[in-house]
């Protein structure tokens, strides 16, 4: 599998992309949409909710599988794609692109430097 | 050191790239290519899936069928030499052991092809009934590690096991079977299956399962056969409301409640293991059904979810199994509910998570095949 250098990565497979100084973008990796298969189902929350790092922000469902979404920082929802909510098999395909939020904190940059970059991250999943 | 059994095809699911889960103590493929894919491909041409971990008990000698008839609630005594039978076992206060398939091989020997985790269990319970029949007692043995098992599945099955065997395969129908050769390879040829589809399912000794597999693998590819694995068998399964132990049946569930009142044949002679307390149950008329439930918004009903009726405050029952329906494409589920809401039409509120998301009672199978062909 193929991480990209420019996101980082949390042991629970939710990856963030630093947009701004203040502002970053959050999915699932790879390995996690491959280890869910086919995914059929995305809950998400609503703009303007606070959420702690790890705190569950919603769910995602494969046909055979639940799996709640952990927030990769502290927060606050500034923006949710909700287009993803109906095509949720677009996580499949692009898993490192499809984002399902904005998460908007004046630390962005710290926290997003704390997280594991796609060495670490890659060398965590072929310990699993 | 991995405690988990595998089958005789386990290389050719790791070479397959198969995705390999505990499944009851079994090593096997949940999927290969993606459950979805695999899924349409058994409902547009054909799959097959290894379900060699299938349990099968054989009964055999004189007393062979009122002995299966003791333990089973379907009769056995309509079955010709090479018809099968869907039925189930019961202990004495009707709560299902297990569902099976009878396979009538001899006049006096029959093949019970069990669920794999259920095999140990039913076997003893078997053997205690055997103790407890008093007619000539046959032979009972487990046979599960003698047979491989491949189910070949799809509009494409005839089309492309016919090109591995000589059996004419139009002379055996729906519940039928026959004994075979299978590219040199001995098999019963039967045409059963888990999936509403026409297809097969091939008992082979597992010496000669991997040279089957790939002859199937290879003959199917111009039809589009994909190897499938245990997520679409249950996504197939389900489209057709067909009862998984565990799920819908259990030790706690009868046959009357879950709609098999069709496989339990109360007037059949000689009596079974369970008649009487079925036999009462059917008097005062079942307390529950077991219903199909379809979404009205979003959300997939899963096993254990609880389910209200229209007003939100009255817990109904319990959801047995659901999923995101790959044909339909939409949430279904399958529920053991009171009487009284089993209506087609009928609303009825699922908890997921925190939330009640609103499904309607809906007919089953939940896709209609032959309106789809």
């Amino acid at each position: 599998m193929n991480y990209p250098d420019h996101i980082r990565y949390t042991k629970d497979h939710e990856w963030a992309e630093l947009v701004s100084d203040t502002k970053v973008r959050v999915g699932i990796t790879d390995h996690a949409q491959s280890s869910l298969g086919d995914i059929v189902y995305l809950e998400l929350p609503k703009v303007g909710r606070e959420l702690k790092a790890q705190e569950t922000f919603g769910v995602v469902e494969s046909i055979k599988a639940v799996s709640d979404l952990l927030s990769p920082v502290d927060g606050k929802v500034a923006e949710v794609n909700s287009g993803l909510a109906s095509e949720p098999g677009r996580i499949n395909t692009n898993p490192h692109g499809e984002w399902m939020l904005v998460i908007e904190t004046s630390t962005a940059k710290f926290q997003f430097q704390t997280l594991m970059d796609a060495a670490a991250y890659s060398s965590f999943v072929k310990s699993l | 050191m991995s405690m988990l059994k595998r089958t005789s095809l386990f290389e050719e699911h790791q070479r397959l790239g198969g995705k390999m889960v505990d499944f009851g103590g079994w090593e096997l493929p949940v999927q290969y290519s993606g459950v979805t894919q695999e899924h349409l491909a058994v409902r547009n041409a054909c799959g097959i899936f290894d379900v060699s971990h299938m349990g099968e008990l054989l009964v055999k000698g004189p007393g062979a069928l009122e002995f299966v008839n003791f333990v089973t609630t379907n009769d056995a005594s309509t079955l010709s030499v090479f018809q099968a039978q869907y039925s189930a076992f019961c202990n004495e206060s009707g709560g299902i052991i297990d569902d099976l398939v009878v396979y009538r091989l001899g006049q006096e020997e029959f093949l019970l092809v069990v669920n794999a985790s259920n095999t140990e269990r039913d076997f003893q319970h078997l053997t205690n009934s055997l103790a407890r029949f008093s007619g000539i007692r046959p032979d009972v043995t487990n046979e599960s590690a003698n047979y491989a098992q491949i189910a070949l599945q799809g509009p494409k099955a005839a089309e492309v096991l016919q090109k591995l065997t000589q059996t004419d395969l139009k002379k055996i129908s729906t519940y039928w079977s026959a004994e075979g050769l299978v590219l040199g390879e001995k098999a019963l040829i039967a045409r059963t299956g888990y999936t509403g589809e026409d297809g097969f399912e091939l008992y082979l000794s597992p010496s000669s399962s991997q040279k089957v597999w790939r002859g199937l693998l290879e003959k199917g590819a111009d039809v589009g056969l994909l190897p499938c694995g245990l997520g679409a068998r249950d996504t197939l399964r389900l489209e057709m409301k067909y009862s998984l132990y565990g799920h819908e049946l259990s030790d706690e569930t009868n046959p009357l409640e879950v709609g098999l009142g069709w496989i339990t044949k109360l007037s059949k002679p000689g009596g079974f293991i369970g008649k009487g307390s079925i036999s009462d149950l059917k008097l005062q008329g079942p307390k529950r059904a077991l219903v199909g439930i379809a979404s009205l918004g979003r959300g997939i009903p899963r096993q254990g979810y609880l389910v209200y009726d229209s007003s939100k405050s009255k817990h109904i029952g319990t959801v047995t199994s659901g999923t995101q329906s790959p044909s339909l494409k939409k949430a279904i589920g399958v529920c053991l509910i009171e009487k009284g809401f089993e209506t087609t039409g009928t609303r009825v509120w699922v908890q997921i998570r925190e939330d009640l998301h609103e499904f309607e009672v809906c007919k089953t199978p939940f896709l209609d095949l032959k309106k789809e062909k």
